[in-house]
């Protein structure tokens, strides 16, 4: 696998910008899904917005996760499942090796994990000597070319089938087609026969409902059912927010997350797991492990600044409706969260200096916001990241990042406070800008941080004579007349 | 509210300093609703930039300094959504903590409005009587349409243009690109998201662009001059304050 930093994001950026496969494979996110699920929240219900109602339930469910999560832990052992609350990624990750260890696992069959992909389960797994094959279509391509998924639910969606069609005569040793329904089939024919000789299923869960004790995963394609059913031991992968209170919660959620994925009603398949096999059930694991992970979730639940980011239901939604997410791809953010949900995330669970073009490299549009099915304020929240990189942070650990920028704007406040500094300064800008090269009027360079504004576009200069001055001189002629 | 008579103008920094002429445009039609306007001299930014940028202690400044100078003013209209957006929406934040300055902040932001909301939803206008030939196509800027919730007023406004013709853009409402320091310190990204608002702007055909916020029409206007693209760009004051 590829290292991810997110401290590389300019970089990748800049290269993603002139990618013009890539722009080609995500013009089906942008005219599709994004709009399409706010096409579907307005047939919900004429009278209101069918958001708040999610909203509510998440904020709900978030403020007393405790109770939620030890009702479902009770329901889900007194069907005979395992639970196990992991404080970190490496606890969670040593708890599935020693699952494996016990039942003496080769190999793994897993899928719609972006959780796993956060605590690095898979390198985990193949340092241990077992091989570990995703069954989600999209996942599998990503895996076979040893990348990172670039999209929460799409993981694949940076390639045209034209790519995939390469990638599976070279990897699967089939002749090449760009055929979806073939290319279907043939990772169908790989994987049915991995997925035969698995011992162990790994998955990820949409949501899971704490009142009946059962994980929901939903997939449009049906592999994870045989994932999560044909091996002998199954283990799911839970962030420990991801859970809703009671059924009726968790079928308001269940909805909201398929019209904001993909601008589906209900998608394919919705599995509701929660148990080892009972006797008289004629297929299921033997053994069933509940993995509930923290690592660094609580420690936002503390941050009433930042809490509302748990209420996210990780639909992806806001990805399909981000312009710099269509611009730069999700490789270009350096973690399995990418998008605008990622730019929060992220920064949150990985450290907000190391994280500080996440928090920075967008335009605070609100696109987001406005598709997010559980009105999440993204935007608000970024722009509070902002505020703790300027200043430094101690209950974060942050640095403040620029003491120049700080200086600088410390500056700025005070000129423009007082009208004749500003006016003053106007002036002396005014001089200056005869300085700097021009083409039609407009600047065509300007010095220091600001050069990267006239990289590619030119820049208004001052004019000869502000409005307010403009102004002054009206009132007078006015009095004069 | 009641219609007002008198109204104070807030002439944000970039219209101040860069673009008076459109400061001036909005006069002619304000004046032509009968109104009568006065500009406090003081007056210079809301202070979004500091406070987009984090720099949230300084953004409270001249958040302060906003209110001191308009807090007397019956009505205030400015010529830029995002501007708006930061008083009525912002302000809120920086000054959650002192309930003395929110009470005051809260005051001010419930009588600032952006241009065409306060003609349309204020005074209830949406016939300005200008006059102006030719085809354009309106693009919607993010602070305005998503924080503002403004979306109809500017359409209507220009469909009662004589003369004018508009004509709907793909995506009118996604992102130029610009968003204040993110545009010189990622220009990659911004450049990016311009080029693709651009390309929109072309396929409508009209040659021409109309907004409602100076920042984003700056944005558009230095790539157009860079490249010498053949569209041309327009603040809405512009077209409503044309005669025949």
């Amino acid at each position: 696998m590829l290292k991810q930093d997110p401290l590389q994001y300019r970089e990748l950026a800049a290269k993603a910008v002139q990618d013009k496969q890539l722009h080609k494979a995500l013009g089906k996110l942008r005219d599709k899904f994004g709009r399409n699920a706010v096409n579907l929240y307005n047939q919900l219900s004429p009278e209101h917005d069918p958001r708040q109602d999610a909203k509510a339930v998440r904020r709900k469910i978030v403020d007393n996760l405790d109770v939620v999560l030890e009702t479902l832990a009770a329901n889900i052992r007194a069907r005979g499942g395992h639970v196990h609350l992991a404080e970190t990624g490496e606890d969670a990750v040593e708890y599935c090796l020693g699952v494996a260890k016990r039942f003496q696992v080769r190999r793994v069959v897993k899928g719609k994990s972006m959780l796993s992909e956060e605590i690095h389960l898979n390198d985990a797994l193949e340092a241990a000597g077992i091989e570990t094959v995703e069954t989600d279509l999209g996942e599998y391509i990503v895996q076979l070319k040893g990348e990172a998924p670039s999209h929460i639910i799409a993981p694949a969606i940076h390639y045209t089938r034209e790519q995939v069609g390469e990638l599976f005569a070279e990897k699967l040793g089939e002749p090449y087609t760009d055929d979806p329904p073939t290319l279907t089939a043939m990772a169908r024919k790989a994987l049915r026969e991995k997925m035969l000789g698995a011992d162990m299923g790994i998955s990820g869960g949409n949501t899971a409902c704490a009142e009946t004790g059962h994980v929901t995963i939903v997939s449009n394609e049906g592999n994870i059912r045989m994932a999560t059913t044909m091996p002998r031991v199954h283990v799911v992968l839970l962030g420990i927010e991801k859970i809703a209170a009671t059924l009726e919660d968790h079928d308001i959620l269940l909805r909201m997350l398929t019209r904001a994925a993909a601008g589906q009603k209900i998608s394919t398949y919705v599995s509701y797991v929660g148990g080892p096999r009972l006797d008289e059930e004629p297929d299921g694991p033997e053994e069933f492990h509940l993995v509930l992970v923290d690592n660094g979730r609580s420690r936002i639940l503390a941050d009433p600044d930042f809490r509302e980011v748990l209420h996210c239901v990780r639909c992806g939604g806001c990805l399909n409706v981000c312009p710099v997410y269509m611009a730069i791809g999700g490789h270009s953010y350096g973690s399995p969260y990418c998008g605008p949900i990622g730019a929060v995330f992220t920064p949150l669970t990985q450290g907000i200096n190391a994280c500080h073009h996440l928090c920075q490299g967008e335009t605070l549009c609100g696109a987001c916001k406005q598709v997010c099915p559980v009105d999440n304020d993204l935007p608000r929240m970024l722009s509070l990241l902002r505020f703790k990189l300027a200043n430094g942070d101690a209950r974060w650990n942050v640095r403040p990042q620029s003491l120049p920028t700080k200086l600088v704007f410390g500056a700025w406040s005070v000129i423009m406070r007082h009208r004749r500094m500003y006016d003053a300064m106007s002036l002396l800008a005014g001089f200056c800008q005869r300085l700097l090269p021009r083409k039609n009027g407009w600047i065509r360079r300007l010095p220091g941080p600001l050069g990267g504004w006239t990289r590619g576009r030119d820049f208004p200069p001052l004019a000869k004579k502000s409005f307010a001055r403009r102004w002054a001189r009206r009132d007078t002629t006015r009095r004069d007349a | 509210m009641t219609k007002p008579t008198r109204v104070t103008l807030f002439i944000q920094c970039i219209v101040d300093s860069c673009f008076p002429e459109v400061g001036e445009a909005m006069v002619k039609v304000l004046e032509r609703q009968g109104l009568t306007l006065d500009y406090p001299p003081d007056q210079t930014c809301c202070g979004q930039p500091a406070f987009n940028a984090g720099y949230r202690d300084e953004a409270a400044r001249l958040a302060l300094h906003y209110l001191d100078v308009f807090e007397h003013a019956e009505v205030i209209v400015c010529p830029s959504g995002s501007c708006v957006n930061m008083v009525r929406h912002h302000y809120m934040e920086l000054f959650a903590k002192d309930p003395r300055l929110l009470e005051r902040a809260k005051k001010v932001a419930a009588k600032t409005f952006e241009f065409t909301e306060f003609l349309v939803d204020v005074l209830g206008v949406t016939d300005v009587g200008a006059t102006w030939n030719g085809e354009v196509t309106y693009h919607d800027s993010c602070h305005l349409l998503r924080g503002l919730g403004v979306k109809d007023q500017p359409r209507t406004l220009l469909s009662k243009v004589r003369g004018l013709t508009l004509v709907e853009m793909t995506r009118s409402d996604e992102c130029c690109g610009f968003g204040g320091t993110f545009s010189a310190k990622y220009p990659e990204i911004s450049e990016a998201l311009l080029e693709t608002k651009l390309a929109n702007i072309q396929a409508t055909g009209t040659g021409a662009v109309v907004g409602c916020d100076m920042g984003c029409l700056m944005h558009m206007q230095g790539m157009i001059r860079r490249r010498e693209l053949p569209i041309s760009v327009h603040h809405i004051a512009e077209i409503l304050a044309g005669e025949e």
